[in-house]
């Protein structure tokens, strides 16, 4: 049974990738803005959690509690400050702005925490495990995975059956017409980008309390939150969901036949969906 | 004067599409605004509500420059539109469409869900729907309710009958003597000129970016409207 075994670990480990990509889907979703920046964001989050515990001496837990308000501010700053400023029909300019982003904060981090690999230690949930009989499962991926659904679950409810969430997806239909309706869709976008962040922080703790983390690993970390969201389909987020588990599966299958291919596998998997696929597997009708 | 402009020029890039234009709309007025294609109609509109920006003071609300400001803002202040090409938001069902009008300016006054769905029934069984899976003139019936359900002071309608079927123009028409009725001035624009005379107290024709008439709609002749719609004498 060790293919099942790892089948659910890849499963499990898709919920790790589709909280990277959720914030990302919710953005690009919004504004049609791909933040390239959004990997390092992960990592300047973590490392906000860990300095919540090693500082103030907070549980984890509590320290992404206390780092999303803080990383709500930044990302609506962001957006209000720069990213809205550079929105537009050209789509260049806000990849080169967040491309930028991406080297300033790597290159911050490093100034500002070294180049030691660092962790948020999570205790006794570390090592946890759960005996389901066919498969044993990690507390922790388990834990992952069922954040990656009550965010989600979250988001969608925040978008169908709120007042904001009708904002939202009038401006993201389009934006002149919601301004005829008073709203003004910077505030929509920076807004948008503030709940991201939050997303952010969720995933942060994960990747912090799961692996070791450096101010560099932040690119890699958004290549996947982006393949997973491609192969979901833009803007979907059940897709960017299904799109992080394909690629976990991929992972753990190829990390099964030689520990080499894990990353590897990931990708080829992309590549063909992207084939078979070329808009995703649950592309929006609107687009 | 609810709703003035003055000297009102707008360019899209090099091109200029209004040369000095004055209109001027009291509280609870119908006024129509007809010209051909291209007479700066829609433009007007567009500078009216903030989606082309202008000089702050060539457009007064009460008397107050509100031409610099966003849409959004020029919305909030009571002024709200039925774009042409009614514009609804394809991803929202026809009641998040009427919802989100009047999400952000919610003003007392006789407009709410149910008071549109009494003006419009048939937008009561479509609700659920999504708003771009209607036929076109449920759709203006949206974009008018949309519209309507911030309970604005002044109410834009642009092209209102463009591309419809006559008997839906027909509805259409017969539910803005209910809206002036709740109080609502209306601006129609519009190119069917006897429709437009029929529900205005006042008409303005505008051909290539000025205002060539201004007439009571009960007194104007259609010697007047010709000269002024295509620039010739009769």
């Amino acid at each position: 049974m060790i293919w099942l075994d790892t089948l659910v670990q890849g499963i499990l480990l898709g919920g790790l990738y589709a909280l990277f990509a959720a914030g990302l889907s919710l953005v690009f979703g919004i504004m049609r803005l791909v933040n390239l920046a959004h990997g390092d964001l992960i990592v300047f989050a973590a490392y906000l959690v860990l300095m919540g515990v090693t500082m103030l001496g907070l549980s984890p837990w509590i320290a992404a509690l206390v780092a999303m308000p803080l990383m709500f501010g930044l990302g609506w700053l962001l957006q209000t400050v720069v990213l809205n400023r550079v929105l537009g029909k050209d789509i260049l300019p806000p990849l080169l702005v967040t491309f930028g982003l991406s080297v300033a904060l790597q290159n911050g981090l490093l100034e500002a925490f070294s180049a030691d690999s660092r962790r948020i230690p999570a205790g006794s949930l570390e090592g946890a495990s759960l005996n389901l009989g066919l498969v044993t499962v990690g507390v922790m991926p388990l834990l992952t995975f069922a954040s990656a659904i009550a965010v989600i679950v979250a988001l969608n409810g925040l978008f169908y059956h709120t007042a904001l969430g009708r904002a939202f997806r009038a401006t993201s239909d389009d934006a002149v017409t919601a301004g005829l309706m008073g709203i003004e869709p910077k505030r929509i976008f920076a807004m948008a980008t503030g709940i991201a962040m939050v997303v952010v922080t969720i995933a942060a703790l994960y990747l912090g309390m799961r692996s070791n983390f450096d101010p560099s690993i932040g690119p890699a970390r958004l290549i996947y939150a982006f393949e997973a969201v491609i192969i979901g389909g833009l803007g979907s987020l059940w897709g960017t969901l299904a799109g992080g588990v394909i690629i976990g599966v991929a992972q753990t299958f190829g990390a099964s036949v030689n520990p080499e291919w894990q990353i590897l596998a990931g990708h080829i998997a992309f590549l063909i969906v992207m084939l078979l696929k070329p808009r995703g597997l649950f592309p929006r009708a609107v687009d | 004067m609810l709703l003035r402009t003055r000297n009102l020029t707008a360019n899209y890039g090099q091109f200029r599409a209004l040369f000095g234009v004055d209109i001027a709309v009291a509280a609870g007025e119908c006024v129509a605004i007809i010209g051909a294609n291209g007479a700066g109609k829609s433009t007007l509109m567009r500078s009216i509500t903030g989606v082309i920006r202008n000089g702050a003071d060539m457009v007064l609300h009460r008397g107050e420059p509100i031409g610099a400001l966003s849409s959004a803002e020029v919305m909030q202040r009571g002024i709200a539109m039925v774009p042409e090409g009614r514009r609804l938001f394809p991803s929202l069902t026809v009641e998040e469409n009427l919802l989100i009008g009047g999400q952000v300016r919610k003003a007392p006054g006789p407009w709410n869900l149910e008071a549109i769905y009494d003006l419009f029934p048939i937008l009561r069984e479509r609700r659920k729907n999504p708003g771009t899976a209607l036929s076109g003139g449920q759709q203006q019936m949206v974009a008018i309710g949309r519209a309507l359900m911030s309970n604005p002071e002044l109410l834009l309608c642009d092209e209102i009958s463009l591309g419809l079927a006559p008997v839906v123009i027909r509805d259409i028409y017969a539910a803005l003597p209910k809206i002036r009725a709740g109080g609502a001035a209306i601006v129609v624009v519009e190119q069917d000129i006897g429709k437009a005379l029929a529900v205005a107290d006042r008409v303005y024709c505008m051909m290539e970016g000025r205002v060539t008439l201004v007439a009571n709609a009960a007194d104007v002749t259609r010697q007047q409207i010709h000269a002024a719609y295509f620039g010739e004498a009769a």
